[in-house]
């Protein structure tokens, strides 16, 4: 049934990358001149792919919607990056950093791709102090590391909570070094609408400017899609108002399957919605759960006291606190995976401990740290009595020489302060392991088209690892794509130029053209946002943190009802030949409206609880696991990855079989 | 709460702009600030009106592309915080809130709200970077120690977000404190020493060709930015740049 070739190489785990570095083709320096690549989105992946293909000789066209390659996601991404250089001594190695992220994406990642990824983290860290990324360092001047979920080792490197914008930033001077050299030519300000195939292969883009409003065609020899993931389908998430799904849907509607899309994080750390006009939640990095604990009072009344304002939750004594985590998960407490601790969140909210008034609160409280860290600087600074004030004023400089930024933004969104009172957290949709299906060399299921970084689905599975999402993209844009695209393009070297006045190209304009002065003339009375905040709200509703066969197919017959609606009522303001931020976003939640389709059809299908995904219907119902979510390796063991064939619901399923030759497949147990 | 707002409209970069006054309604204390401007343009193109263009992105403060010049203020009255993190609990009922963009001969308006900072990429482009490439074999994280004073001081000048506010809000239009920050944050570590004088006068040149202004030392740019960058840097920047000219 599968159409899907892995191309996975042959031979042992640990020799694959070596092996298929040294047998494939290249493309000589000469040659690298005479080919063009267009790269869509410059964040961790699109960035370091850009300025790496630049420096190996290739012309590259690289294009952001945002008014600066900086401005790109990446750059919100706070507490680190993987790396397993086991500067710490404590165990750490490629295997054991691939063996965690395979286990913490509970099986459903490609073991080579996850292996591989391991293997060139050391490099991405050595690249970044290279470029002089300014990463923590201990007194005697080497690195620093700290700990993040799912894993018993420190192998994570930051700088402050600022560690995505310190290596976009990273990424970004390198990109600025091959512009200045005419190397990369930078598309500001242009959002891609379409991509165009010549004789099945990607050879160009369509490309909107969004100051002008003029399509542009451009060609090349390859385009590489590096536009990260579609979390704003929930229309609330931690992503950026302008993070966007179009430039994956447009490539999925031209061949390019999807897989997965069922697969999405949702971030057990986030500041709770306050009220309707929320327009995105705020992420407080996992970084926090190093030494925040999580709790919820344990008796009810404390809870009702607490909401109606008549009790602080300093007030509340050890023995009435529930600091679930740790008692669920004694193994690993409050630092167990993403999925886990949202879930766990989710139930005692469920069962009304919820600490705030929508009852979607739960406290992470830093009180124990901030006395250990205080105790510790006091003997530092040879008093051995020190004061309950000194202990906590010490132990607050701590804190906020770790996490200062974050404090300063939760305190600035919530107005308390932190360091005194506990902060509220709730899970928020974060992060889309799903994503554009992808073969070993990082490339689509149509020819010369690629995809890197979040907009892939190869890496983390059904959940993915604090810290992981940084070294992934760097990984794919600096060390893995420069090689695979290499081989492609070896083929390329005689075929000149790609003209762009050709009928392919007139299609994909003319469509292009069609939908936008569609939006723009249509005399609809809803306005985009509208359609986006009911789309999320479903998808929040019934395929959020816990999915049942009922809601789901509910949710599909809901979205599929919106969207005509959508196409109906729509009112876009304004002109097509200038700035329009409305035109912008209705074409955005067009595409939101079909893959939230598609999104809901996956859910369905994998009958299964993994990851991220949980299905109501699958959970271990006896013994210590009681309750924990339900892997059916069976009959799910694979990617799903999806052919658009028309309407989201006439999608059709492509399997690929997952194996695992290295490794023992076992329940996931943070016991 | 109950607000007036006079924003500044401007159809296109050659357009004449003007002042235009709105009313908005029953606003939240916990809104951000941007998160009013929403209210206002859904209130917009339901009335049949262009909603106001604005720049923002990631809404938490790091992405650098939000902008907005508030009551005289960028960034608005709270200090340490970009727009988009501006809450409405800053504001009263009754306020009349003027809303206008960031101003300087080198940020042209491109609409509204919006304005154009490709000077500020040319600069970055002129030598914001260390001339490494990307391989396998560059030496290990860990071949050179760098103290730890360095390494912080070096990240406390790296978290500039580019937004442009030093630029916005300087009588020069000087954008001394942005391009300080990142001479600085190379000047600190070792490996951005090897092409430092290269590095400082390329961008400085840069910047003066673009039109802003000098530096004056006023210190309203070190006020008003987000990141809190602090004004040794533009310390740092005058002595890397004498240093600098006097190698020749």
């Amino acid at each position: 049934m599968s159409v899907l070739d892995s191309k996975v190489p042959q031979g042992h785990l640990k020799d694959k990358w070596t092996t298929y570095k040294d047998k494939i083709n290249l493309v000589n320096p000469a040659n690298k001149r005479l080919i063009d690549i267009i790269v869509v989105g410059t964040g961790l992946a699109g960035g370091s792919a850009a300025a790496t293909l630049a420096e190996l000789g290739y012309n590259i066209k690289s294009f952001c919607f945002q008014d600066s390659p900086r401005r790109a996601h990446s750059i919100a991404a706070q507490g680190g990056i993987n790396a397993s250089k086991n500067y710490q001594g404590d165990g750490d190695s490629d295997y054991r950093l691939f063996y965690d992220t395979l286990k913490g994406g509970d099986y459903r990642s490609r073991e080579a791709n996850v292996y591989r990824l391991a293997e060139v983290s050391g490099n991405i860290i050595d690249q970044c102090v290279a470029q002089g990324v300014p990463f923590a360092r201990e007194y005697g001047g080497l690195l620093d590391n700290r700990s993040f979920g799912g894993v018993q080792v420190s192998r994570t490197f930051y700088a402050k909570g600022q560690t995505g914008q310190q290596l976009l930033l990273g990424a970004y001077s390198a990109m600025n070094r091959q512009i200045a050299r005419g190397k990369i030519e930078m598309f500001n300000r242009h959002e891609m609408l379409d991509i165009v195939k010549v004789d099945g292969k990607a050879r160009g883009i369509i490309a909107r400017n969004l100051i002008t409003g003029e399509l542009e065609r451009h060609s090349a020899h390859a385009v590489v899609i590096a536009s990260g993931g579609y979390g704003n389908v929930y229309f609330l998430s931690t992503n950026a108002m302008g993070s966007n799904a179009t430039a994956a849907w447009k490539i999925h509607k031209k061949g390019a399957f999807f897989a997965n899309p069922c697969f999405t994080q949702i971030h057990p750390t986030c500041i709770p919605r306050s009220g309707d006009y929320q327009s995105k939640l705020t992420l407080m990095s996992e970084s926090l759960r190093n030494d925040g604990r999580i709790w919820v009072p344990k008796n009810l009344d404390d809870v009702v006291a607490i909401r109606e304002g008549k009790l602080k939750p300093t007030q509340i004594s050890e023995e009435n606190r529930d600091y679930y985590l740790e008692r669920r998960y004694p193994a690993f407490g409050n630092l167990v995976p993403r999925d886990v601790a949202s879930r766990a969140a989710k139930e005692r909210c469920d069962a009304g401990y919820g600490v705030n008034t929508t009852g979607e609160a739960v406290y992470l409280d830093f009180k124990s740290a901030i006395e250990r860290f205080g105790k510790i600087e006091a003997k530092i600074q040879g008093d051995t009595n020190p004061s309950e004030e000194k202990i906590a004023k010490l132990g607050e400089g701590v804190i906020k020489e770790k996490y200062g930024n974050l404090f300063q933004m939760y305190e600035k969104i919530v107005d308390i302060n932190p360091y005194k009172t506990p902060m509220m957290i709730y899970p928020a949709t974060h992060y889309t392991m799903g994503g554009i299906w992808v073969d070993y060399n990082l490339m689509t299921t149509v020819p010369g088209l690629y995809c890197i970084g979040e907009a892939n689905f190869s890496d983390h599975g059904a959940n993915r690892l604090g810290a992981s999402a940084l070294m992934q993209g760097l990984a794919d844009g600096y060390f893995v794509l420069p090689y695979t695209i290499g081989d492609y393009l070896s083929d390329d070297i005689r075929t000149g130029k790609i003209a762009t006045d050709t009928p392919d190209f007139d299609e994909a304009e003319k469509n292009v053209k069609d939908k936008i002065d569609f939006f723009v003339n249509n005399s609809g009375n809803k306005s985009v946002d509208h359609f986006h905040k009911r789309l999320g709200k479903i998808m929040w509703d019934k395929v959020g943190m816990a999915r049942n066969e009922k809601d789901l197919k509910d949710a599909i017959i809901k979205i599929k009802a919106i969207r005509e609606e959508f196409w109906k009522d729509i009112i876009v303001p304004g002109d097509s030949n200038e700035m329009n931020l409305e035109l912008e976003k209705a074409g955005r939640v067009a595409d939101f409206l079909e893959l939230g389709e598609l999104f809901a059809k996956d859910a369905l299908e994998r009958n299964e609880s993994c990851g991220g995904h949980f299905r109501e219907e699958s959970v271990e119902l006896f013994g210590e696991q009681k309750g924990e979510a339900k892997r059916d390796d069976e009959n799910y063991k694979y990617v799903a990855a999806w052919e658009y064939k028309g309407e989201p619901s006439d999608a059709v399923l492509h399997k690929e079989e997952l194996e695992f030759k290295d490794i023992e497949l076992k329940q996931r147990s943070y016991k | 709460m109950n607000l007036t707002l006079k924003i500044w409209r401007q159809k296109g970069p050659q357009a004449k702009g003007k002042i235009v006054k709105y009313k908005v309604a029953d606003i939240s204390e916990h809104m951000s600030f941007l998160e009013m401007m929403d209210v206002l343009n859904e209130q917009l193109i339901y009335s049949g009106d262009e909603p106001v263009a604005f720049d923002h992105d990631c809404r938490e403060g790091i992405c650098g592309m939000c902008s907005l010049y508030i009551n005289g203020e960028a960034h608005g009255p709270d200090k340490g915080v970009a727009t988009c993190q501006l809450h409405m609990r800053k504001f009263k009922d009754g306020d009349t809130i003027y809303v206008e963009p960031f101003r300087a001969k080198a940020f042209p308006v491109i609409k509204d709200l919006v304005v154009d900072r490709m000077a500020f990429e040319r600069i970055q482009q002129a030598g914001g970077f260390i001339s490494v490439n990307t391989s396998g074999n560059t030496q290990d994280a860990n071949a050179i120690p760098i103290s730890k004073h360095a390494a912080d001081e070096a990240m406390d000048s790296a978290t500039c977000i580019g937004c442009g506010a030093c630029v916005a809000s300087c009588k020069n239009s000087s954008a001394m404190l942005f391009v300080g920050a990142k001479v600085s944050q190379y000047t600190l570590l070792p490996q951005g020493q090897v092409e430092a004088s290269d590095r400082v006068i390329n961008m400085v040149t840069q910047m003066d060709l673009e039109g802003f202004g000098n530096c004056t030392n006023t210190g309203a740019c070190e006020i008003v930015c987000p990141k809190g960058i602090s004004l040794q840097n533009i310390a740092r920047l005058n002595s890397e740049f004498l240093k600098a000219s006097l190698k020749g």
